[in-house]
């Protein structure tokens, strides 16, 4: 296909899919808990999906399928999922214990405003003041065990013990970043709606929001079994690490860099992306134009190295939107790598052949 | 008392930092013009309003001090766009990872405060409360903006919203000491319905978290016969239970230590006793860490007094305060200062104070 017309079919980013991320991040959806994000996608996806279905674990499982005959079965995945908290204990008076939910480190906790249970109650973590404090304790985080959620005193019965928390971010805009909470991942979970309404016609479109990435992969392992594609697309985001070091060396440690467009894995924690794969969004993406970065191989993970193992295997790989400040109450994104995010993967489909399949590994 | 904490709300909505006291000097100005009879701004920028007593000339008079200003921080360095600062006022560093901030630049931009990740900081720095030094704000901008936008010494605020929370509480930032403001206005406005005697200053200060400056310079200019300074203190919640706390919405918290005059002391805590407001008693047994402390030695010296507003995690963004404590401050307040007879200081004895647990 020429470059135009691979252009013109990838889904534009505007003000009503911007709008749509906006109510993604906001909306609540701590790992076990994906309601509030499965009610938006199903709303926008119901009436347009070939087959739609909610498994047995919460992943919406959605199918669009080519006009081709025996077309290549794809796999995208993106996890609804966010870290947050439970509440684990009724202290009185309106305090609460909690637990977290997927990795948050702990210094991102105190003095926060947060959102408690299906109500969506307002709370906040509270930390003992400065005036209080000894200087040795002043040097130490503080643990969790001694932070409370308080929804102040009075009615405590608006909480229940076994309700989720999040933060109570809302999403904004300036200048070229979005900030909120949750992009990771609800930037994926906004680029495979788009998908899911724009589907590359070669191929049959297997689109899984999944569940519970945050805690172990624990959707997407079902997903992948469940839809049994022939090749799996993960849309993550990955922290952008690249800020300047304390000393002014030079950081070479950054994961990846904002404004740096998608990121392409190719070795993280629980998968070896396909190298077929890999090449297919590099050519795609210099064919296109399109800026993209290699993620620095290490640590962490996505949804494909659930996927990739299932059955005999799926060749798989992920792409990540570059995002500062993961797994804290505010992340920044540049709209940016998101449109150009959405655009190399879909044009990467567009492109995709079941030959690639044949080809060495 | 809706409409105490609408005008609440929107004192803590605002910034006014120490030093940088405008904002919020104009929103006070409009919430007490109409309850008094003089307004005028002090040298240091002191909010000095008088509401006249009907006494005989020359009438003594109470000065209420409440500061208005609040902490936050200040650009110290900008690098590769994004802002090192450092804070004014007592600012913990382990809670601002995550915090939304407003940076005051050529323009206000929106900001968060980032905590970058372990292996770009110095050893001493990894896996503990990392220090301010080392934080960073993020506005989101390009590195070229930034630079046209910001200079060194822009200030940087805290722009949490305002939350209201169960049991009719409030949550935000600076309601250390905007909650005090509030009761002062109270405080008025309850005096405008009866006949008071004295007259009454009403005193939003300047620079209370960094030099006391306000509490210093405004009872020299005004030379009242009686000082009292509003302010929030130390709630019990996590991680806060011992002495030096005191209970949520269980009433308003007289001072009681060497920076009170125990006979003002006695007053307030007689008149809360008439009245059945509910009150608690704090001890001070060294500075008050209030405007009292500037007060008390201005001049030949002021008789003193504090009163304080129970507050939960002061100086975080999210201090939690109870309206019900606020407005039984502005009424205490009010009521105490109804009862002043104009012969009151004559009868001041340092012998017949009693100090009776309450």
């Amino acid at each position: 296909m020429k470059k135009n017309e691979l252009w013109q079919a990838t889904p534009q980013i505007g003000e009503s899919q911007i709008d749509l991320l906006s109510r993604l991040s906001n909306a609540f959806a701590v790992s076990g808990d994906e309601g509030a994000v499965r009610k938006i996608v199903l709303e926008e996806l119901k009436d347009i999906a070939d087959e739609l279905k909610i498994d047995a674990l919460g992943n919406i499982l959605v199918t669009r399928k080519s006009r081709q005959k025996n077309a290549l079965r794809v796999m995208v995945a993106a996890h609804m999922d966010e870290v947050g908290f439970m509440i684990v204990n009724d202290d009185g008076e309106g305090l609460f214990t909690f637990e977290i939910v997927g990795g948050i480190d702990n210094r991102q906790l105190v003095g926060k405003p947060v959102l408690v249970g299906k109500k969506c109650v307002p709370g906040i973590i509270g930390a003992k003041p400065i005036h209080l404090a000894d200087k040795d304790e002043l040097k130490k985080p503080i643990s969790v065990d001694n932070l409370r959620i308080d929804i102040g005193p009075g009615n405590s019965k608006k909480v229940k013990v076994g309700e989720r928390a999040t933060f109570a971010t809302r999403f904004f805009q300036n200048g070229p970043s979005m900030f909120g909470k949750a992009l990771d991942n609800r930037l994926g979970v906004a680029t495979l709606i788009e998908y899911v309404k724009h589907p590359p016609e070669n191929i049959d479109l297997l689109a899984a929001f999944t569940v519970q990435e945050e805690i172990g992969l624990r959707g997407a392992k079902v997903a992948g079994y469940a839809l049994d594609p022939e090749v799996a697309f993960v849309i993550d985001s990955t922290p952008a690490n690249d800020l300047p070091t304390w000393d002014e060396e030079e950081n070479y440690r950054y994961n990846v860099r904002q404004g740096a467009g998608p990121a392409i894995y190719r070795l993280d924690a629980g998968t070896l992306s396909d190298p077929r794969l890999i090449n297919l969004l590099v050519e795609t993406a210099e064919l296109l134009e399109i800026p993209y970065q290699f993620r620095q191989p290490g640590k962490g993970g996505t949804d494909a190295g659930a996927i990739h193992t299932n059955r005999s295997g799926i060749p798989s790989v992920s792409i990540s939107v570059p995002g500062r400040y993961a797994h804290t109450a505010v992340l920044i994104a540049h709209l940016e790598d998101w449109k150009n995010s959405v655009a190399l993967v879909h044009a990467a489909m567009q492109r995709i052949e079941r030959k690639i399949l044949s080809e060495e590994r | 008392m809706i409409e105490l904490k609408e005008t609440l709300k929107s004192m803590i909505s605002l910034p006014g930092l120490s030093g940088y006291e405008k904002p919020i000097r104009d929103l006070i100005t409009t919430a007490w013009e109409p309850l008094v009879d003089e307004i005028s701004t002090s040298r240091l920028g002191s909010l000095h309003a008088l509401r006249r007593g009907n006494g005989d000339l020359p009438r003594p008079a109470i000065l209420l001090a409440a500061h208005m200003d609040a902490i936050g921080m200040i650009v110290t360095a900008i690098k590769d766009g994004l802002l090192r600062f450092t804070g004014i006022g007592g600012i913990d560093p382990r809670i601002l990872p995550g915090q939304l901030v407003t940076v005051h630049g050529r323009s206000d931009m929106p900001g968060v405060i980032v905590q970058p990740a372990d292996y770009l900081l110095p050893a001493s720095q990894q896996r503990c409360s990392i220090a301010m030094e080392y934080l960073f704000v993020d506005t989101g901008l390009m590195a070229d903006e930034v630079n046209q936008l910001v200079r060194v010494g822009d200030l940087i605020s805290f722009s949490q919203e305002p939350m209201e929370l169960s049991g009719n509480t409030l949550a935000g930032h600076s309601l250390d000491n905007r909650a005090s403001v509030a009761a002062v206005t109270q405080c008025l406005l309850e005096l405008s319905h009866v006949q008071h005697a004295w007259d009454v200053w009403a005193v939003a200060t300047v620079q209370e978290e960094e030099t006391l400056a306000g509490s210093i310079t405004s009872p020299y200019e005004i030379k009242p016969q009686i000082a009292v300074a509003i302010d929030v203190t130390f709630a019990k919640g996590p991680g806060a239970s011992d002495w030096r706390t005191l209970s949520l919405a269980k009433g308003p918290c007289l001072g009681w230590g060497p920076n009170i005059h125990p006979y003002i002391y006695k007053r307030f805590a007689d008149t809360a006793e008439k009245l059945d407001i509910p009150c608690q008693k704090e001890y001070m047994p060294r500075h008050s860490g209030t405007d009292a402390y500037g007060m008390q030695v201005v001049g030949e010296g002021i008789p003193t007094m504090v009163i304080s507003i129970p507050l939960r995690y002061m100086h975080t963004p999210v201090e939690l305060i109870a309206m019900k404590d606020i407005e039984r401050t502005g009424r205490l307040l009010a009521e105490t200062i109804a009862r002043l007879e104009l012969d009151f200081l004559d009868t001041i004895s340092w012998d017949e104070v009693d100090d009776e647990e309450k």
